[in-house]
């Protein structure tokens, strides 16, 4: 293991070659281009491909290019250029190729704001794309945790066929912290040989990888499409409890708004307010069971804490709750950071206020 | 002497394009290229969207389907990473010359090391007929009932024209499809861009003038006059540029 002092973008992106990526196309997009400018001078270093694409339309269609050939390929963007990627991200879930696609969000709607927000959540868990597919959707709250679940992506991607996105606000894209760095992956394209093309591994025959299908083959896909999301419920939730067991508030968040979240139940304990988290790692599969089986005797309050106004994770956390308590919600948006002020504000006011 | 059989690189089923449509000669001569450059084990059909899209299943090789005009990206990412393969694009001109005209221009000036192929049909034809980025000035479609005027739609672009006027590409080329003559120049010119890219030379492009009898509402015999009056005078046959041969 080796240790590394890093900014977020260069820490996903060394952890991405380290995981076997050796494909990159992408386009200029703030505050996300440390990711293509490292990949740039990195890449050729381990024999892969960057190519600066003319759009974030073609960047991703160069990655399905490359995924067809069974390269372990990356893009990577900003909430306006993962909506230029909607379209190439659904022929990826289509045509069943695997790929990870990092969104390091902004402020939004529209060009929005260049600086740091969540504003993305719906996009990312509920419509990559057109046509109704799901993607895993890994957000995490360290640049430790954005370097594991980066350099395992492909595993998933591959093992399940599809797109993947790694979601990080643009908070923790430029900040700095210490990780430790995986050893490199030895690449191993055996399990590719089924479904890239080219012969990979000496294949003999030919293959087709197809976006458009029969009306049958298309529906089987779908249904076989469905069972792998249930599969991923059972399966791939990631999660952090947080000071569940005594809790009488339980705050909900993910990525940054955790962090700023977990300072604010750490005074309110010391000042003796029972909090907890619940902190969604994969927020898809979105961590149903956790938020289902609190014990609603015991749990007074939910409260939605996101970089977001108004809060996005807000349905998914009343599906769970089901009318048993109240859902509350703080957030900032446009840009603006969550501060510690304002989150512990917000909990207080609703912890000590019994609401 | 020419050959009668069905190409090796083709399956033996129907192609699914309409009696007459040149479509099928088309996917005809790119697979001859092939078979003759002993490449049916080597070639990567890159299949774009439109009539071009029914190729996909006449191949016997390896192929990809593409998203509307993006073919040229997907085979960027492919021939990056297999770059000892022969890649190519087969698109149609709704595709590659109006939602894709970023992608082909773009992978063009990079010298992208891959062959396009470009069905030049005047027409959307998978979609019923409407105005093509190529539909000639005064041609009718379902979108130009009056015909197309240039004073609201513009003049139909001439991709060879503004491809060859690129630093990167070593071959650029159009041929007509409408008689013997340029059928047999046109299997030269595919041959010759796929040997070019075999020998790591560069961006080559191959423009075929096709025709589209349902969508034109003529009959076949009837369409390759209207090419001879019409398409030919204004998209001009000919070699615009070939490094190799001291054409720039």
């Amino acid at each position: 293991m080796e240790k590394r002092f890093m900014k977020g973008c260069e820490a996903i992106a060394e952890a991405a070659v380290r995981g076997g990526c050796r494909f990159f196309a992408g386009y200029p997009i703030t505050p996300q281009n440390e990711i293509p400018e490292y990949l740039s001078k990195r890449l050729p270093e381990v024999g892969g491909v960057f190519v600066q694409g003319e759009s974030e339309v073609a960047s991703i269609n160069m990655v399905y290019g490359a995924a067809a050939t069974g390269t372990r390929a990356l893009t990577s963007s900003s909430g306006p250029g993962i909506s230029l990627k909607a379209e190439g991200i659904s022929y990826l879930a289509s045509a069943q190729l695997p790929a990870v696609i990092v969104n390091i969000s902004r402020g939004g709607p529209g060009l929005g704001s260049i600086q740091p927000a969540q504003s993305d959540y719906l996009q990312a868990t509920k419509a990559l794309g057109h046509g109704g597919f799901r993607a895993m959707v890994f957000a995490p709250a360290t640049l430790q945790e954005a370097v594991d679940l980066t350099y395992n992506a492909w595993e998933y991607a591959e093992r399940d066929r599809g797109p993947v996105l790694i979601l990080m606000d643009g908070c923790l894209g430029a900040i700095m912290e210490e990780v430790e760095l995986p050893e490199m992956k030895v690449l191993n394209y055996d399990n590719t040989e089924d479904w890239c093309l080219a012969r990979v591994g000496g294949r003999e025959d030919s293959h087709m990888i197809t976006p458009i299908l029969p009306e049958l083959a298309l529906e089987m896909l779908n249904k076989f499409k469905g069972m792998t999301y249930k599969m991923w419920e059972m399966a791939d939730v990631k999660v952090e409890e947080y000071m569940l067991e005594d809790a009488e508030y339980v705050v909900v968040a993910y990525g940054i708004a955790a962090r700023v979240a977990k300072e604010a139940i750490n005074t309110l304990r010391e000042e003796g307010f029972k909090v907890g988290m619940i902190r969604p790692i994969t927020l898809y599969p979105f961590p149903k069971a956790s938020l289902d089986n609190l014990d609603y005797n015991q749990v007074k309050g939910i409260i939605d804490i996101e970089m977001t106004v108004p809060a996005q994770m807000r349905d998914d956390i009343e599906l769970q709750v089901k009318g048993r308590c109240p859902v509350h919600e703080y957030g900032r948006s446009g840009g603006i950071l969550l501060d510690d002020e304002g989150v512990y504000g917000a909990i207080s006011d609703i912890v000590k206020g019994g609401a | 002497m020419p050959s009668y059989k069905r190409p090796g690189a083709l399956l033996p089923m129907s192609t699914g394009y309409c009696p007459g449509c040149l479509h099928g000669l088309a996917t005809r001569l790119v697979a001859d290229a092939i078979e003759e450059l002993n490449q049916q084990k080597n070639a990567i059909n890159v299949v774009s969207v439109g009539c071009s899209a029914l190729n996909l299943y006449s191949w016997c090789g390896d192929d990809i389907g593409a998203a509307h005009g993006r073919a040229p990206a997907v085979a960027t990412g492919i021939k990056r990473c297999l770059p000892d393969r022969l890649v190519f694009t087969y698109q149609g001109d709704g595709d590659l010359a109006a939602i894709g005209l970023a992608e082909i221009m773009s992978a063009a000036n990079r010298g992208e090391n891959f062959t396009v192929i470009f069905a030049n049909n005047q027409t959307y034809g998978m979609t019923g007929g409407q105005m093509a980025p190529t539909t000639l000035v005064g041609q009718k479609s379902t979108t130009t009932p009056y015909g197309r005027d240039p004073v609201t739609t513009g003049y139909p672009l001439k991709m060879c024209e503004l491809i060859s006027v690129l630093e990167a590409p070593v071959f650029v080329a159009r041929y007509a499809l409408n008689s013997p003559k340029g059928v047999m120049d046109a299997k030269k010119g595919i041959k010759k861009a796929f040997e070019l890219q075999l020998a790591g030379k560069g961006f080559t492009f191959v423009e075929l003038l096709t025709n589209c009898p349902t969508n034109w509402g003529m009959s076949p015999l009837a369409t390759l006059d209207y090419m001879n009056t019409n398409t030919v005078p204004y998209f001009v046959p000919g070699v615009y540029k070939d490094k190799e041969g001291g054409k720039q």
